[in-house]
């Protein structure tokens, strides 16, 4: 009674050389083997031989639109960002060899610091090497044996992974249910540690935490609030502070996680904070001290892209414009999204099951389109489905040429 | 509550979720017998915890692999 990584079968002893501890993986490999000896190009295997700008690349020999790529704001290729890299790589050479307690602090990353300082107008930033690493080690370094942590149940795989590290005790709610997280946090002993950990966008589906009412009862209770917001960083919020500055919360919000590989476009991840005693938090979080730091041209990306963002407001209009015009285009054309309104950048389209949603996403691929297949155990109620991220540089036109290279798909797999 | 009343509340509460009728025993484990997948245990183990008022962490989960041990861990929690 676990989370729904899928279970491992009795190892099998194999003559005279014990047992092959990769007999743990045969139901995945069947199931992989399952879905390619149909001939089926593989969603998991794709190669990008050329990265043609935020929206366009050669994908497995074609020319592809880029649906499925997490870059939010279309940064990767910003001219100010990328010339920022250039001059670090110059002058501070490829890569620091060291952690950030020792030898692995440049100039660099004190600034991409206080652009998060700014960005947020918070007290203190503290950079990870990636954003997994920044929930792995906040999580498991703030929450030890004998506190207590209420998550969503839809949480990121990097939460779940903070949760196991750091040994507190894990309970779970329903997915966006205040009234059964309310239950249990009423539930916990007296005087024990409580961390709630919720995410702005859940990244399966695309929709948002009721994050006004959820920080409000967390708060009754007296725990502290960690809030991931990956997916609206850039974009959600007048400043785009995340739905937690959407919802009016950010300042009952303890600790808000964050990564430099969606709206950012490079990769790190972060966690901003008000908490007086933050700082100690380099000396005690391992996946923090024990590795190395980002590269100098990696931070120098990131900040200059952060500061970019503080006056990004007119792509994240055009933003909102591509995420409502293809979610009513898809709903137009009969397809079952995960939200019936659009709640962020991302949408979510059901599909029935994985067979035809890998038909689908390969007739995609072949229409020259790019979109996110996911399966169990990764998403939730064991939905297959295809994860559609939009870009403030998809255009109008894009977006129309998605929808008809989609029309044509859904038809051919016959799923409309 | 003693072992005896939890056993039988936990038996009316497991019904819903035993969709093929498997005779619940003591050793009945709930991912090869049963068949729960990890939402059906959520769902389950959700029920139990409004209905004793009780927490059963994550961590208590992984050590309850049968119908047994989950009546010894709940009627221990809820004396506590």
């Amino acid at each position: 009674m676990s989370e729904g990584i899928s279970q491992p079968d009795q190892p099998q002893a194999i003559e005279g050389e014990g047992k092959d501890l990769f007999s743990k993986f045969d139901d995945v490999i069947a199931l992989r083997e399952g879905l390619l000896s149909s001939g089926q190009e593989d969603p998991f295997n794709l190669v990008m031989e050329k990265v043609l700008s935020p929206t366009r690349a050669i994908c497995n020999g074609r020319d592809t639109i880029l649906l499925g790529t997490y870059n939010y704001m279309g940064m990767t290729f910003d001219p100010d960002v990328v010339e920022a890299g250039k001059q670090a790589l110059a002058d501070f050479g490829t890569g620091t060899t060291g952690s950030r307690v020792l030898n692995g602090t440049y100039q660099g990353h004190k600034e991409v610091e206080q652009a998060l300082m700014d960005f947020y107008e918070m007290d203190h930033a503290m950079v990870f090497s990636t954003g997994y690493q920044a929930n792995l080690g906040i999580i498991s370094t703030i929450a030890g044996k004998g506190d207590y942590i209420v998550l969503d149940i839809d949480s990121h795989a990097s939460i779940w992974d903070g949760c196991a590290l750091g040994q507190a005790e894990v309970v779970p709610f329903k997915h966006n249910d205040i009234e059964a997280m309310e239950k249990r946090l009423k539930r916990i002993p007296e005087g024990a540690g409580k961390l709630v950990i919720l995410e702005g966008v859940y990244s399966m589906l695309g929709d948002v935490a009721p994050l006004k009412e959820m920080v409000a009862v967390a708060k009754k209770y007296g725990a502290m609030v960690l809030v991931d917001e990956a997916h609206s960083m850039g974009f959600i919020g007048d400043n785009g502070r995340g739905v937690v500055e959407d919802a009016g919360v950010i300042d009952d919000v303890d600790f808000i996680i964050g990564t430099f590989s969606k709206s950012v476009g490079t990769v790190g991840g972060f966690c901003v904070s008000n908490h007086p005693k933050f700082e100690i938090m380099r000396l005690v979080c391992r996946p923090y001290v024990f590795t190395a730091s980002l590269p100098p041209s990696v931070v120098a990306t990131a900040c200059t892209s952060i500061r970019k963002l503080m006056h990004g407001s007119n792509k994240r209009a055009h933003l909102w414009e591509n995420s409502k015009a293809l979610h009513k285009g898809l709903k137009d054309l009969g397809f079952k999204l995960g939200t019936e309104e659009p709640q962020s950048a991302i949408i979510a389209v059901i599909m029935p099951d994985l067979q035809q949603g890998a038909a689908m996403w390969e007739a995609l691929i072949q229409g020259g389109l790019y979109v996110n297949l996911a399966r169990p155990p990764a998403t939730p109620a064991n939905m297959t489905l295809l994860r559609c991220s939009l870009c403030a540089e998809h255009s109008e036109e894009e977006v129309g040429e998605i929808l008809s290279i989609f029309e044509k798909a859904g038809k051919q797999v016959g799923i409309i | 509550m003693d072992r005896a009343e939890v056993d039988t509340k936990i038996r009316s509460l497991i019904e819903p979720f035993n969709k093929k009728g498997v005779a619940i025993k003591d050793e009945t484990t709930f991912q090869n017998d049963l068949e729960f997948d990890s939402l059906t245990v959520m769902d389950f183990v959700a029920e139990i915890e409004d209905e004793f008022d009780i927490i059963i962490s994550m961590n208590q989960q992984a050590e309850i692999e049968n119908y047994g041990q989950l009546v010894d861990a709940v009627t221990k929690l809820q004396a506590d």
